[in-house]
């Protein structure tokens, strides 16, 4: 750990400039990630500059029929929002499902997406990681790999994206507002996270000074019937080993149309494309959902590791996402 | 026989004397302790397994602004004793293990030093380490005993001849992993050295510790001083689970600091990541188990192979296979310890050492007999109850297993079971039940005294005992005021300081037997002087005697502990909607303490059974899930129901209270509980700690 300088700068205009002007600069929100990495030696930053009172802490509809959710909402406001409880159920229940009460009043919507990964060797700074220090090697690689990826993961880096509430809003189509000292850009929430390839120091595709001002989401008829399912291992207060952020239209019998991403599996949250594509049209059954899963599935590549590896979490994920997906239908039954 | 104690306050609900410093934060802990202009101390440690430090870059560190002192191995104080290599901190070269303190860092703020001591740059000349346990590698060794001073191997009759002949045999082997304690407070010290003028000088630790006598006697040895020149205070402890039974090297590195500073106080606390390898641990266990038995399900023979680790630099044997020698009758008995010592840190005593492991395998091979028999697996146990001790044919002082059993069983509805596997579907859950049985051996220390004072109308009693948030503070007035006569409200007794009279390790579930047999003496002293009406200052004291009980009866507290196990269909995750827990643990002194002992034990058992694991990576080793997000402990939302209960026991033998020390028996057998609770549910037996979903995942 080593000393660092505190700013709060009149506007966010100015707290872009003064990171981007920087290369040891670095945005501060609620702190409850980017306080341990400083705790731990993993981020070792000159200069932290606060923007939690400079961007928007309110959630305003948009003219879509959408919601604009300020970059310095709580993850707490946002899950307890009306609006959000009754059209994006799927974003409550992930921020819900995500650390606990306490930490939840202090994170942040654009800190959230931003956290970086909880393997266990990017944490300890006496490990190689290619992601903390590019180059010198991966120590997950044949070490502890439990909570590692399945899917898209490179011979540099194997580490999933930890956030819950980054795989629900994968799944709704959200939208990213950032603001970067050449001015404002949009970036579909889908596009934000990387995979690691040859690049595993880089989690997204934001350029050093870009600030999230805000998280869209559009309007969305499909989420009002959304759920988030997490599996851990313990019952509360653990990141996912494999989560599934789901919405589903359902007539009939017959699946109209689904949103689907997966968490836990990957460098970034997994929209399931290839599952939606499989179950568009077809029966609402178990058949179907476990077809759909083994399209997403396909190309799964589990870790070897010392502690038992992760081959677990392909039928993990098939199992909760088949049990998701029928409790959706399910409701539709009741409706 | 020694006569009970007539009970007026023991017994009595009392709420925690020191609660209400606790919750208003009042209640100052070894970091806290106020001390002038104290300086910071952290540590640099050991990056490699094995070698040797060939040199340590202190440059950078020193240069820093408000950085004291840089100790290394160079310039440490030589120590008086080195004979416990884990306390030789900073005496030499060599590396025993991934974490082994190389170096510190004095500095004004706490800042500075974390910062300093990321600055110093040790090199090392790495050597091939060697981390992996295994049951099949060719250097196992017996230990000449095991914790505390068991032998390491028994045998009696033909185990091999009864393998052979008996109509139902069960040869399995079960694991448990490396454990750590993690109190809530992590091990943390305020130290002073002060030279004194013509007597040497003088060293004040305030340190978070199950016993402040055991630490001074320590620290008097390795540094070659007389017991007047340390103290050792420490009121309050934020738990320690045998972590801080014995002081480990952050202890001694304390006070080194200290000294190499006179006059100026020190804090040391370990970060949460440095306890796990630090603080000690429980090592993991391979349990190679074999039942003998009729059809009727009595045991013709019992055995337990024991293999576990140690580190090479120092020896630690947990007794695993200690249970199995006096729980069922069998007249063909075995067990063995066999050890591989590693490049790892030092394992030590965790809560129930021995017992907490060593009652997974023979709980869950029992439930497997059971099975194997088609016999009710509370009926079997019941079978196998022993007259007698087994192991030297003493009698039990008291043993009330088969009564635990049926409380238990009645409470939790158990008759009428359903003894299949996998066929009780609810809600997308596969649902089972499990038994299984404790036990703990009733433990006195052979050393601790008291003093008790009249002082203004009030009995002022005083041992240096120690409360690590088990109720100390409380029990003991409840027991003193029984042995004065007096109403507990006017008693005080003080504890927690080496200005009061020794007293034993808060260890072994000993502190209530121990300190209070102690307190007996001592107001039996008081009583023959000065009557039932002393003056003001009228003081006497007594000291804990040897129990001839002991030399005649074998004295034990035993439970039952059943567990319903829910498991999801679709996704293996595991929950447990029910833990009931029937102790027969003596006389309960203070049944709201002892309640929450008993409940603690068993959700650190629920955590045992379904969460908690070291992982040591052989490639480096060192536990790399090193923190509370990564080493899971139980939230709330995994159990619902949870409920401790005991039946009235009265025993004469044990000790003047009654009482049988409630601290540790809780989280023995909980584990097995559960694992053959998710084995009901699931049709998957579960040998191996822990039950995570993985391991009972459909399509697996
Ligand atoms: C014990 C524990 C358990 C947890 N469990 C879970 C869990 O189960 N599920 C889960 O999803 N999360 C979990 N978390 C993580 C938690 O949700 C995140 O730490 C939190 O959401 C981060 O938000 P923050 O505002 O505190 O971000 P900070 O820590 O302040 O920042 C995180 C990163 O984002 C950057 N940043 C912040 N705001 C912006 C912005 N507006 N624009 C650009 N960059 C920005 C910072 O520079 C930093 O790099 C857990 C955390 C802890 C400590
Ligand atoms: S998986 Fe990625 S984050 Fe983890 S050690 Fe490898 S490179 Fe680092």
């Amino acid at each position: 750990m080593r000393p660092f300088a505190y700013a709060t700068p009149p506007d966010a205009r100015e707290a872009v400039l003064a990171v981007a002007e920087r290369p040891d600069a670095t945005f501060l929100a609620g702190g409850t990630n980017l306080v341990d990495h400083l705790r731990l030696g993993v981020a070792a930053p000159g200069l932290l500059v606060d923007v939690t009172a400079l961007t928007s802490a309110e959630i305003d509809d948009l003219s879509d029929g959408g919601l604009r959710i300020g970059a310095a909402v709580r993850n707490s406001d946002l899950a307890a929002d009306r609006r959000v409880r009754a059209r994006y159920p799927v974003l409550a229940e992930a921020l819900l499902a995500g650390a606990s009460g306490q930490l939840r009043n202090m994170a942040t919507t654009g800190g959230n997406p931003l956290q970086r990964t909880r393997c266990v060797y990017f944490q300890d700074v006496t490990t190689p990681c290619n992601k903390r220090a590019p180059g010198s090697g991966c120590a997950a690689l044949g070490g502890a790999t439990r909570n590692h990826a399945v899917l898209g993961a490179s011979e540099h880096c194997i580490a999933t994206h930890p956030s819950d509430m980054a795989v629900a809003l994968a799944a709704l189509d959200a939208r990213v507002q950032v603001l970067g000292p050449d001015g404002e850009r949009e970036i579909p929430f889908t596009e934000l996270h990387t995979l690691p390839g040859d690049t595993p120091e880089r989690d997204t595709v934001l350029e050093h000074g870009e600030l999230i001002t805000a998280i869209d989401v559009p309007d969305l008829p499909i989420a009002t019937r959304s759920r988030y399912r997490k599996v851990r291992d313990r019952a509360s207060y653990a990141f996912a080993l494999v989560s599934v952020a789901a919405c589903l239209d359902v007539a009939g019998g017959e699946i109209r149309d689904a949103r689907i991403a997966l968490g836990g599996v990957a460098h970034k949250p997994w929209r399931a494309h290839r599952a939606e594509e499989a179950l568009r049209g077809a029966p609402a059954t178990d058949e179907s959902y476990r077809a759909a899963a083994a399209a997403e599935l396909a190309d799964a590549r589990p870790q070897e590791g010392f502690d038992g590896g992760n081959a677990f979490k392909i039928p993990l994920l098939t199992g909760t996402l088949v049990s998701t997906l029928r409790a959706l239908a399910g409701e539709e039954t009741r409706a | 026989m020694t006569t009970t104690l007539e009970p007026r306050a023991i017994g009595r609900d009392l709420a925690r004397r020191d609660g209400g410093a606790k919750v208003r934060g009042t209640a100052v802990y070894a970091d806290e302790t106020p001390v002038a202009d104290p300086l910071f101390c952290r540590i640099v440690q050991a990056t490699v397994a094995r070698g040797r430090v060939t040199e340590v870059d202190t440059a950078d560190a020193s240069a820093l602004d408000g950085v004291v002192a840089v100790l290394t191995t160079a310039d440490a104080e030589r120590l008086a004793s080195t004979d416990d290599a884990e306390l030789a901190v900073l005496q030499g070269t060599g590396i025993g293990f991934r974490g082994q303190i190389v170096a510190a860092v004095l500095a004004g703020t706490d800042e500075v030093a974390r910062e300093a001591a990321d600055l110093v740059r040790v090199t090392y000349a790495e050597e091939e380490h060697d981390a992996r346990l295994s049951a099949d590698r060719d250097d196992l060794y017996t230990p000449e005993s095991v914790n505390p001073t068991y032998p390491p191997d028994t045998a009696e009759g033909d185990m091999a001849a009864a393998m052979a002949e008996a109509p139902v045999t069960l040869d399995r082997t079960y694991t448990t992993p490396m454990h750590h304690n993690n109190p809530m407070e992590p091990h943390a010290t305020t130290a002073l050295w002060e030279p004194r003028e013509g007597d040497g000088g003088h060293l004040t630790l305030w340190d978070s510790t199950q016993g402040v006598h055991p630490v001074r006697q320590t620290v008097t040895q390795i540094f070659g001083l007389e017991p007047e020149q340390v103290r050792v205070i420490c009121p309050f402890v934020g738990g320690g689970f045998g972590s801080k039974g014995t002081p480990h090297a952050n202890v001694v590195m304390a006070a080194l600091a200290a000294r190499a500073v006179p006059g100026r106080p020190v804090r040391l606390a370990l970060t949460r990541q440095q306890m796990f390898s630090l603080a000690g641990y429980r090592t993991p266990t391979i349990q190679r188990m074999q039942l003998a038995a009729e059809r009727d399900g009595r045991l013709r023979g019992i055995a337990i192979d024991v293999v576990e680790q140690t580190s090479r630099i120092k020896e630690f044997a947990e007794q695993t296979g200690v249970p199995t020698r006096n729980m069922y009758a069998a007249p063909n008995r075995r067990t063995t310890h066999r050890l591989a010592a590693l490049d790892v840190p030092v394992p030590s005593w965790m809560r129930a050492p021995g017992e907490c492991p060593g009652m997974f395998g023979p709980e869950v091979a029992m439930d497997e007999l059971a099975t194997a028999l088609g016999l009710d697996p509370v009926e079997l146990r019941i079978r196998n109850e022993p007259e007698v001790a087994p192991e030297t044919g003493k009698p039990f002082s008291s043993r009330n297993l088969v009564a635990c059993l049926r409380e238990g069983a009645e409470r939790f509805g158990w008759a009428g079971r359903d003894h299949r596997p996998g066929v009780r579907l609810e809600d997308g859950w596969w649902v089972g039940t499990g038994v299984a049985a404790s036990v703990y051996p009733t433990m006195r220390m052979p050393k601790s005294t008291a003093t008790v004072t009249y002082d203004g109308g009030r009995y002022v009693a005083r041992i240096g005992a120690a409360d690590l948030g088990t109720g100390a503070w409380t029990v003991l007035p409840q027991i003193a005021a029984d042995a004065l006569g007096a109403p507990v409200e006017d008693v005080d007794v003080l504890i927690g300081d080496t200005d009061h009279p020794e007293a034993s390790v808060a260890g072994g579930s000993s502190g209530t037997t121990t300190w209070g047999s102690a307190l007996v003496e001592a107001v039996r002293e008081f009583r023959d002087k000065y009557g039932d009406a002393p003056q003001d200052g009228d003081a006497a004291s007594g000291s804990v005697k040897p129990n001839p009980a002991e030399e005649e009866y074998v004295m034990s507290a035993f439970g039952a502990q059943f567990a319903e196990v829910r498991v999801h269909t679709d996704t293996g995750e595991v929950r447990v909607p029910r833990l009931y827990g029937v102790f027969a643990a003596g006389r309960i002194v203070n049944p709201r303490l002892a309640r929450s002992q008993f409940l603690g034990a068993m959700t650190m058992g629920l955590g045992m059974a379904l969460h908690e694991q070291s992982l040591l990576d052989p490639r480096t080793g060192h536990v790399v899930n090193h923190d509370l997000a990564e080493y899971h402990v139980p939230a709330n939302a995994d159990v619902d129901d949870l409920q401790a209960h005991w039946i009235d026991e009265d025993d004469p033998y044990v000790n003047a209270m009654g009482s049988k020390g409630v601290g540790e028996i809780g989280i023995v057998g909980t584990a097995a509980a559960v694992a053959n609770a998710a084995w009901h549910a699931t049709g998957v037996r579960l040998r191996d700690l822990p039950v995570t979903l993985d391991r009972v995942l459909p399509g697996r």
